[in-house]
């Protein structure tokens, strides 16, 4: 109340002559306010030095590389376990040169830094070219005329799982993307075709004018319908719509699903007879999850698919591709079907895949993707850690779980038994074949599944482009790379 | 050999200039200016050392001997500036002239790294500025009836600001300067001034609301032609000076809220209005997405201070030269960039400083129209290096306004010189009642709020 008075009175009078305007509370407040402002344009300005410069320098518009380049020396990649990934070199000219010791076999993760940048090489640029070593040392350095070396990036990369992957995909096209579902860090990352890092400056015409897009980090950047791996999302939204009560449904497969003037085929038009809700997502039954979704909301279907990040920004550091669906609450029963099945003009990339399938392994929750675990100065000593961080729920829990059972029922009974036989601990997935021309013999191969001896731990992405049966061609090259994680 | 000099100077004059701010706020611990005499000696001896170490990083790598003829150039003339203020006014206030100084130290200093061109033009505009305002705090404590002028101000300052809108090209969207004959001039700058003394002569003694209203018009007026002319910054801080001498002027709280409530009407509407506010905005929202167009100012200066660093990256280092109107609006991002962070921060607290004592002068003053003046000059001061400042470092969207005795630009340092006089003047004309040497007691009797009768 005293406030509004004072507001609301008017200005004190003062008899004229001894008018005395003493307006030193008032200038003290603007003194104070202005004050405040500063306060806080410092605090901002040290919250971007500290926080955000080490991600906004790496831009490729910053040009500063050539000027750091030519008084540093720039830092090394590193394994997780410390393999040495990328270094540099010095010739017998005195002059330097960007070494890849493993070759192929990591190079669209690792990347190049000729020639623009590509990969880690990119992401972390400015941070190979930062010198944070002991001062003492950089001033011997300074004086001898030597150059500092930048920082080292240790990466979340492991050298067994990138090694099989890379092996097992052989000359096949494809990509081969995996996580630790409770952490983010991904494990490995391969790309094929591939290409030499070494090479590039060399081969450089040759390279970038591939027809087959041999630069392109298909893991991250390619965009493929999901197939049958696109069920997993279907039967997500029929547990929603059901309050995750799946034992009411049945459905008799007769080869195909006839609907409203639209017609579903199974896979090679086999019949799979009378099925519960299990075995038709173990089988991958078209005409019973053409049934399914027929039978689904379509605006929340629309809705589940934006709680999945589809069409949306996803919480990865480095360049990717949107997954796109056309599903709306406007979409033709016919569009409704193909989406339902993965087919249709739904489109996503190997790393989304992997990022819904580790929220279902890790209880419905994303941890956010990372591929670097800190930086490093030249003597090992931490400069920065990347902290693990949820990225938040996706799936509610029960739900997660139900998916869980019916992914490993798909690798006990169903399409990935190919992955059944394993020791000391278990795989669960769901495999893919997606058409993705008007020959319907074409297909890529999918599978993406998830891992663990008792709960989930790791999760793994694999597409052969143009493989066929995800059962027979994706599975085998997955359980390679789980086992190169748990058989050491 | 070079590598080390440029390694330890850069160093050694982050710690000068850290040492040079704190003793920038040790001066407010004591009362009068006796007691500060050491505190401003070792100011001085600072700001000579970081002019000293940043040339002989800059001679280090260029080897060349301008720099060195440079170099003593600046150094004279600068400890000209503090020598002639000191013996033509005994009773001035020293912080004021150090931090005027080593704002101008600051200025050349990273001039001279990006042109060595525009670093000399800038110093003899400085000399020049400097030696034609310091008859200004004389005429301030002389004369006694500036108030009396107060249309003979809202014509000029009207006059210049429609001679702009009238005459002037366009210059990247905006109109803002007069060229006549070989000279440009920024009459906006100018008119700051001028538009302080009208809106004091109007509301030091009027506390109708006729008188209110009156200043509301004058002040409308300016705006109106400078949003006319799209010189938004300058706009902006005309508005937000006006809004602190009415609050002042009022004592009402009312007249802060209106103020606050038209400021964001204002930036409502600007933004529907015009297109470059919008780009402004894009601009600030998201730089590094729209870094192809109208992102591409603002993500080269924030590539310079991140790639900087804490630190910095040396003088003569980085490459302050891919940053748009480097000189001028961005130079902060240069300064950042190769003497780091920590130096810019510095920068940051010793306008701060400046702003302080100004305010402190504001509130010594009885008289309500030299009172009223002197806050219209700090609010103007300190909001422009706000507006440059925050708009370089991403706090604030940017509207292009310098950095007042830093950047480079003429009418920019000459109208700053005279701001820092006007207020010199105030200062000097406030001592004049109390003209004996201060004694020991002096600090004791303030202490204990001991009203000394004469």
């Amino acid at each position: 109340m005293k406030i509004l008075q004072k507001i609301i009175s008017k200005p004190q009078k003062v008899k004229p002559g001894r008018r005395h305007v003493d307006s030193n509370r008032e200038i003290g407040v603007i003194t104070y306010l202005f004050l405040f402002l500063f306060l806080a344009m410092l605090v901002y300005l040290g919250y971007f030095t500290r926080v955000k410069a080490p991600d906004v320098i790496n831009s490729t518009y910053n040009k500063r590389q050539s000027l750091l380049e030519s008084r540093l020396i720039r830092g090394d990649i590193l394994s997780r376990e410390g393999n040495v990934l990328a270094t540099t070199l010095s010739d017998n000219d005195g002059g330097y040169y960007r070494s890849y010791p493993y070759r192929n076999t990591f190079a669209h993760i690792v990347g190049y830094s000729t020639h623009g940048v590509l990969g880690l090489e990119s992401m972390e640029n400015y941070t190979l070219l930062t010198c944070d070593g002991n001062i003492a040392d950089r001033i011997s350095n300074d004086l001898a005329g030597r150059k500092n070396h930048g920082d080292n990036v240790v990466s979340t990369l492991d050298t067994a799982m990138q090694e099989a992957a890379y092996d097992a995909m052989d000359e096949k096209k494809g990509a081969v993307v995996a996580m630790n579902v409770r952490t983010g860090e991904i494990l490995c990352v391969v790309s094929k075709p591939d290409f030499d890092p070494n090479e590039v400056i060399g081969r450089w015409d040759v390279l970038s004018e591939s027809e087959d897009s041999v630069l392109l980090n298909r893991a991250f950047l390619g965009s493929y319908p999901p197939g049958s791996t696109f069920k997993i999302v279907t039967a997500l939204e029929y547990l929603k719509e059901h309050g995750g009560n799946i034992s009411d449904y049945g459905f008799e497969c007769k080869g195909s699903f006839e609907y409203k003037g639209s017609i579903i085929n199974c896979y090679n038009e086999q019949s799979h007879g009378w099925m519960n809700f299990d075995d038709s997502f173990a089988n991958s039954c078209n005409s019973s999850f053409a049934n399914i979704s027929s039978q689904l909301d379509k605006k929340r279907f629309a809705d589940t698919l934006d709680e999945l990040l589809f069409g949306r920004d996803l919480p990865l550091p480095f360049k990717y591709s949107k997954a796109y669906s056309d599903l709306g609450v406007d979409s033709s029963t016919d569009e409704l079907l193909q989406t339902g099945i993965g087919q249709g003009k739904t489109l996503i990339s190997p790393i989304h895949m992997l990022m819904i399938t580790s929220a279902i392994a890790n209880d419905g929750i994303l941890m956010k993707p990372y591929v670097v675990s800190e930086i490093q100065n030249t003597d090992g000593g931490v400069i920065r850690k990347t902290r693990i961080r949820e990225y938040g729920r996706i799936i509610d829990e029960t739900y997660a779980a139900g998916l869980r059972k019916m992914m490993r029922e798909v690798v006990v009974n169903g399409t990935g038994r190919r992955a059944f036989d394993t020791q000391g601990y278990d795989i669960s997935g769901k495999t893919g074949s997606a058409e993705y021309s008007s020959n319907k013999s074409l297909s890529h191969a999918w599978f993406t599944g998830f891992a663990g001896t008792d709960e989930p731990e790791i999760a793994v992405t694999v597409i052969v482009e143009g493989g066929g049966s995800g059962g027979a061609v994706a599975v085998p090259i997955a359980k390679r790379v789980f086992d190169a994680y748990y058989n050491k | 050999m070079g590598r080390i000099i440029i390694e330890i100077s850069r160093y050694l004059m982050i710690i000068c200039m850290s040492i040079y701010t704190i003793q920038c706020f040790a001066v407010f611990r004591f009362g009068n200016e006796y007691d500060r005499k050491g505190i401003y000696l070792r100011q001085n001896f600072f700001m000579v050392l970081v002019h000293f170490l940043g040339f002989v990083s800059l001679y280090a790598q260029k080897s060349d001997i301008i720099y060195l003829r440079a170099y003593l150039i600046q150094q004279l003339g600068i400890l000209a500036i503090l020598a002639a203020y000191r013996l033509i006014y005994p009773r001035a206030n020293i912080l004021i002239i150090n931090n005027m100084c080593m704002l101008i130290t600051i200025g050349l200093l990273i001039l001279t790294r990006i042109s060595y061109n525009k670093a000399m033009r800038q110093f003899y505009i400085v000399i020049g500025s400097v030696v034609v305002t310091l008859i200004v705090p004389y005429i301030i404590s002389r004369i006694r009836f500036f108030e009396k002028f107060k249309w003979a101000y809202v014509a000029v300052g009207v006059g210049s600001l429609a001679a702009v809108l009238a005459f002037s090209r366009v210059i990247n969207g905006s109109k803002l300067n007069i060229h006549i004959a070989s000279y440009t001039f920024q009459p906006s700058e100018y008119v700051k001034i001028i538009f302080v003394f009208a809106i004091a002569a109007v509301l030091a003694h009027g506390h109708k609301l006729k008188d209110y209203l009156i200043s509301a018009a004058i002040a409308i007026v300016h705006v109106l032609l400078l949003v006319a002319s799209k010189d938004l910054g300058s706009a902006i801080i005309f508005f937000v000076v006006y809004f602190a001498m009415l609050y002042a002027a009022s004592r009402n709280v009312l007249y802060y809220l209106i103020g606050f409530l038209t400021g964001a009407a204002g930036a409502i509407a600007g933004y529907k209005l015009f297109r470059h506010v919008r780009v402004r905005v894009t601009a600030f929202l998201d730089p590094m997405g729209n870094i192809t167009d109208a992102g591409y100012q603002i993500a080269q200066s924030l590539f310079a201070i991140g790639t900087g660093g804490w630190l910095g990256m040396g003088i003569g280092q980085g490459a302050p030269d891919t940053i748009p109107v480097v000189a001028a609006d961005f130079i902060f991002a240069a300064i950042c960039e190769e003497l780091g962070v920590v130096f810019g921060m510095c920068l940051i607290l010793l306008c701060l400083s400046c702003f302080i004592m100004f305010m402190n002068i504001s509130m010594k003053f009885d008289d309500p129209f030299f009172k009223l003046v002197a806050l219209g000059l700090s609010v103007a001061y300190i909001f422009q290096v706000f507006l440059t400042i925050g708009g370089v470092i991403k706090f604030i969207p940017l509207t292009g306004v310098t950095l007042p005795l830093v950047s480079y630009g003429g009418t920019s340092v000459a109208v700053t010189c005279c701001v820092f006089a006007v207020i010199q003047g105030l200062y000097i004309s406030k001592g004049k009642d109390n003209t004996r040497t201060p004694v020991a007691s002096d600090f004791k009797t303030e202490q204990l709020g001991i009203v000394e009768l004469e």
